[in-house]
């Protein structure tokens, strides 16, 4: 076991070696193709369970800090999905599996942002500001990464698109974006509309969101039936207007949607149960976006992240807490993926953090920082306003595939 | 003191929105208004089909010990094999679940849209939402949606106009929020249970502390409130054995079914020591004496009066504001009217009209008191909450839904809004005269631009559309 840590360190102070000296000006060459990219960020908000997502099954302490929390090694029944010695995915990450062996996906795993209490509300704003602080900002770092990048020509006003009736922090700021829920309410007629918009000619807000709406709705294409709240079509007309949106040349490259139900301190179950069955609709949803983008598929790449992870033990009731280092995920067609980057602090009592939680030791900053130079094209000199105060969270590179 | 545009901040602000004839009563005197409706006891919804929770948690009980049943095999199809057809019974049960909880919410959410469109203490009204989503529990969670409801009519409605601690006391004690939060069965670790348990079966249960953090960051201190990971975990152990009543033999029985139920075996012996202080009570005393201290905290002050000024005043409240605001509230030991007066009182409350934009579930109260609509189908009433984006004790965390206009002005909540106002123009066009009404209910706050526009319109169906649809209807 120590030699597979030991390999594990090794190799990743490889990684962190090459992330040093130049890094900031490798794929310049790419900056000007990063019109086609596309980057679909999902929020996992309430915590997910960095543990169960993706289990350290080779970790000597896992299974008996996790009780029934724990997955099986991979073989066993519902066993979790190999990944290689020490980690593997949750057993209903089937697609995540395949996309892992098909080299297109990348896990990190003790992954935290910078903030370090267990609050969600403002864990979740750490990670939609890119500032450390809770609540110091009023804009996103994804929506400053877009203001700052160079704007493809060919392509609409809006460089981004956030599904959901309302935008979160993380799209808000000085880059234009749509925002698209589904409707089962009939449309206005054209005179009513243009009337409304005079009545908005003074309204610098609303005049600005109701053309914003209008542009985003001309886009997500049909919109035949509304989104369950709940059920197996939970994610369904959410996938079909992500890609809608994205597929279409002239549209928003980066899109955000939020999923909930991750907060699992009671009865979270183990291959089955609770968590289980998110993770598998999630699962599911992602294998349908694949399907749908088509060729766009080639050019994306989707980040999974959440606030934080949760405690390493069961608690008392089949579930676990807040807790601090967990796992995120980089997936599409434009990742240099089948790999696990992390830089495993393991589970004895000494070595969690406060000894309650899985040790953060990988910034999740530097897979943001990664992707939005890498992927999106963002100019390197602009990560500092991206990301205050974090010069020395490096971005990771070679993320993505030449 | 007559004053029209203290009277739109009045009903707009504080209230739920103008019902036809309302501005005009409340111009003789904006505050003496508010104020009046400060006294007497807090109105209650009189809808004798509602049910209370304690019925609603002990029928759910009942359900699923037959479920249980069912899952360990029904004698009469085990008998013959067919696990086939004990599948089908099973997933009948569960549907039966949601035939319990379906009706008893619809019924909720239709009884309160009721009351706050027709309610002539509209200022009590919006106060009552206000703690109902401070201490908000979700439907999120399938079993809330048979509670959530009873929870604000019994824990929440009936205090607003008394002290926080009583109020915080009944909020935390409910059953609706120790289901949501998970503490009915947070184990103490060296508690009887948990040691006999370890004893005979090598079974280690324990705490889970999702319910004392939240009512640390949430619910009293506020996240900056000082405390510590190692105050919530002591905190959790202190209120261990805060459950609920439970009907039949073994370990779960006790107490009145659906009901609070202290649990002597669960709860964790001992002295705690809780952000400074050591409770050394036994039992129930225990968790009882750290919320008091927590209730009259200057930390629970300071984040109280915060939320009251965003929700009243403005998205970003002067800071001077707040601190007064909470000076009031710790020297009144936490007297809610007393606050609500102060609130009342401050100058900048009153300085400017239209400072918030409103939430969904604003947008269609005023409405439906402006137009004084009728509710002709009860089914529809929940979907319209949902399909505007906030279905009614949905919020996505404990947190409650967010108060700011940034959570609530997206471009697609918006158009929403648009497609339901004309559908409500088409509606109530024939019957209602537009123009009259705009000025009935928005006072000084309807613009000329409105004005005109709500006179040129091509039919008083639209008329009423764009009357829903002008910016100083969208705020508050």
């Amino acid at each position: 076991m120590d030699t597979l840590l030991m390999q594990r360190r090794r190799f990743l102070q490889g990684a962190v070696l090459a992330t040093g000296g130049a890094l900031l000006t490798t794929r310049l060459s790419f900056a000007g193709t990063g019109g086609d990219s596309r980057l679909v960020v999902v929020i996992m908000r309430g915590a997910v369970d960095g543990l169960a997502a993706v289990p350290p099954y080779g970790d000597p302490d896992y299974a008996h800090l996790r009780g029934g929390l724990a997955i099986a090694a991979p073989g066993a029944t519902d066993g979790a999905l190999r990944l290689d010695n020490l980690f593997g995915l949750h057993p209903q990450l089937t697609f995540l599996r395949e996309s892992f062996a098909a080299g297109e996906l990348t896990v990190f795993h003790a992954a935290a942002t910078g903030y370090r209490d267990r609050s969600h509300f403002d864990g979740q704003d750490v990670l939609e500001s890119g500032v450390i602080v809770p609540h110091a900002a009023q804009t996103g770092w994804l929506n400053r990464a877009l203001a700052a990048r160079p704007q493809a020509a060919g392509h609409g006003a809006e460089r981004g698109v956030a599904l959901g009736s309302n935008v979160p922090l993380l799209m808000r700021g000085p880059a234009a974006v749509a925002s698209w829920a589904p409707t089962k309410l009939a449309e206005l007629d054209e005179d009513t509309l243009q009337r409304i918009a005079d009545l908005y000619s003074h309204d610098p807000m609303l005049g600005q969101r109701l053309g914003d709406a209008q542009s985003a709705n001309t886009m997500a294409g049909d919109e035949s039936s509304g989104m369950m709240a709940g059920g197996n079509n939970r994610y369904e007309e959410l996938i079909r207007a992500t890609a809608g949106f994205l597929a279409n040349d002239a549209g928003p490259r980066v899109a955000v949607f939020d999923t909930t139900g991750w907060d699992t301190h009671a009865n979270e179950g183990g291959a089955r149960g609770q968590l289980g069955t998110r993770l598998g609709a999630l699962d599911g949803a992602l294998r349908k976006l694949k399907t749908q983008l088509g060729p766009t598929w080639r050019n994306t790449a989707i980040l999974a992240v959440t606030e934080f992870g949760r405690t390493a033990a069961v608690n008392g009731t089949g579930g676990s807490d807040h807790g601090t280092g967990t796992a995120a995920f980089l997936l599409g067609g434009a990742v240099h993926g089948g790999r696990v980057i992390s830089d495993w602090p393991g589970l004895s009592a000494a070595n969690l953090y406060q000894q309650r939680d899985v040790n953060p030791t990988l910034d999740v900053r530097a897979v943001f920082k990664g992707t939005l130079v890498e992927h999106l094209g963002v100019p390197a000199g602009a990560l500092a306003t991206v990301f205050p105060d974090s010069e020395s969270v490096r971005p990771l590179r070679d993320l993505f595939r030449a | 003191m007559r004053d029209s545009t203290a009277a739109a901040i009045a009903t707009n602000r504080f209230g739920l929105g103008a019902r036809p004839g309302e501005l005009a009563v409340c111009a003789e005197d904006p505050r003496g208004w508010l104020e009046a409706q400060l006294k007497g006891p807090p109105p209650i919804i009189p809808d004798p089909a509602l049910q209370s929770t304690a019925t609603m948690v002990a029928t759910i009980d009942k359900v699923r010990a037959q479920n249980r049943l069912l899952r360990a095999g029904n004698p009469a199809t085990a008998a013959t094999g067919d696990a086939r057809q004990n599948g089908q019974e099973l997933v009948a049960a569960v549907m039966k679940l949601g035939e319990i909880y379906r009706p008893a919410y619809v019924g909720e959410v239709t009884a309160r849209l009721r009351l706050a469109s027709t309610t002539d203490r509209p200022f009590i009204e919006r106060i009552t939402q206000f703690w109902s989503n401070h201490f908000a529990v979700s439907v999120d969670k399938a079993i809330i949606l048979g509670v959530a409801g009873s929870y604000e009519r019994e824990a929440i409605r009936p205090r607003v106009l008394g002290s926080f601690q009583d109020l915080l006391m009944a909020v935390e004690r409910h059953p609706a929020m120790l289901l949501y939060l998970d503490n009915y069965r947070s184990v103490g670790p060296d508690s009887m249970l948990a040691v006999r348990a370890q004893e005979r079966a090598g079974k280690t249960l324990g705490i889970n502390e999702n319910l004392a953090r939240e009512i640390m960051e949430l619910h009293t201190l506020g996240v900056d409130g000082g405390y510590t990971q190692a105050d919530v975990t002591a905190f959790a152990k202190v209120i261990t054995g805060w459950s609920i009543g439970a009907a039949g033999k073994g370990i779960q029985a006790g107490g009145t079914p659906g009901e609070f139920y202290f649990r002597p075996n669960i709860h964790e012996p001992g002295a705690q020591s809780v952000c400074g202080r050591r409770y050394s009570q036994a039992g129930l005393d225990q968790g009882q004496s750290v919320l008091i201290d927590l209730a009259h905290a200057p930390a629970t002050a300071r984040h109280i009066a915060t939320q009251l000024a965003r929700h009243f005043i403005a998205d970003d409240p002067p800071p001077d504001l707040v601190n007064k605001l909470a000076q009031v509230f710790l020297r009144s030991g936490g007297d809610l009217p007393t606050v609500y007066r102060a609130l009342i009182a401050e100058e900048a409350a009153w300085w400017q009209p239209l400072t918030k934009f409103k939430t969904p579930n604003d947008y269609v109260i005023s409405a439906w008191r402006a137009l004084d609509m009728p509710i002709d189908d009860a089914r529809k009433v929940a979907p319209l909450f949902a399909s505007l984006g906030q279905r009614v004790w949905s919020p996505n965390s404990p947190a409650g839904w967010p108060d700011r206009s940034a959570d609530w002005d997206g471009a697609s909540a918006l158009m929403q809004r648009l497609r339901w106002a004309d559908e409500i123009g088409q509606r109530f066009g024939a019957t209602v005269n537009a123009v009259q009404l705009a000025s009935q209910i928005l006072g000084t706050t309807l613009s000329d631009n409105t004005r005109v526009a709500l006179t040129r319109a091509a039919s008083a169906a639209q008329a009423v559309t764009l009357l829903l649809a002008a910016p100083e209807f969208m705020r508050r």
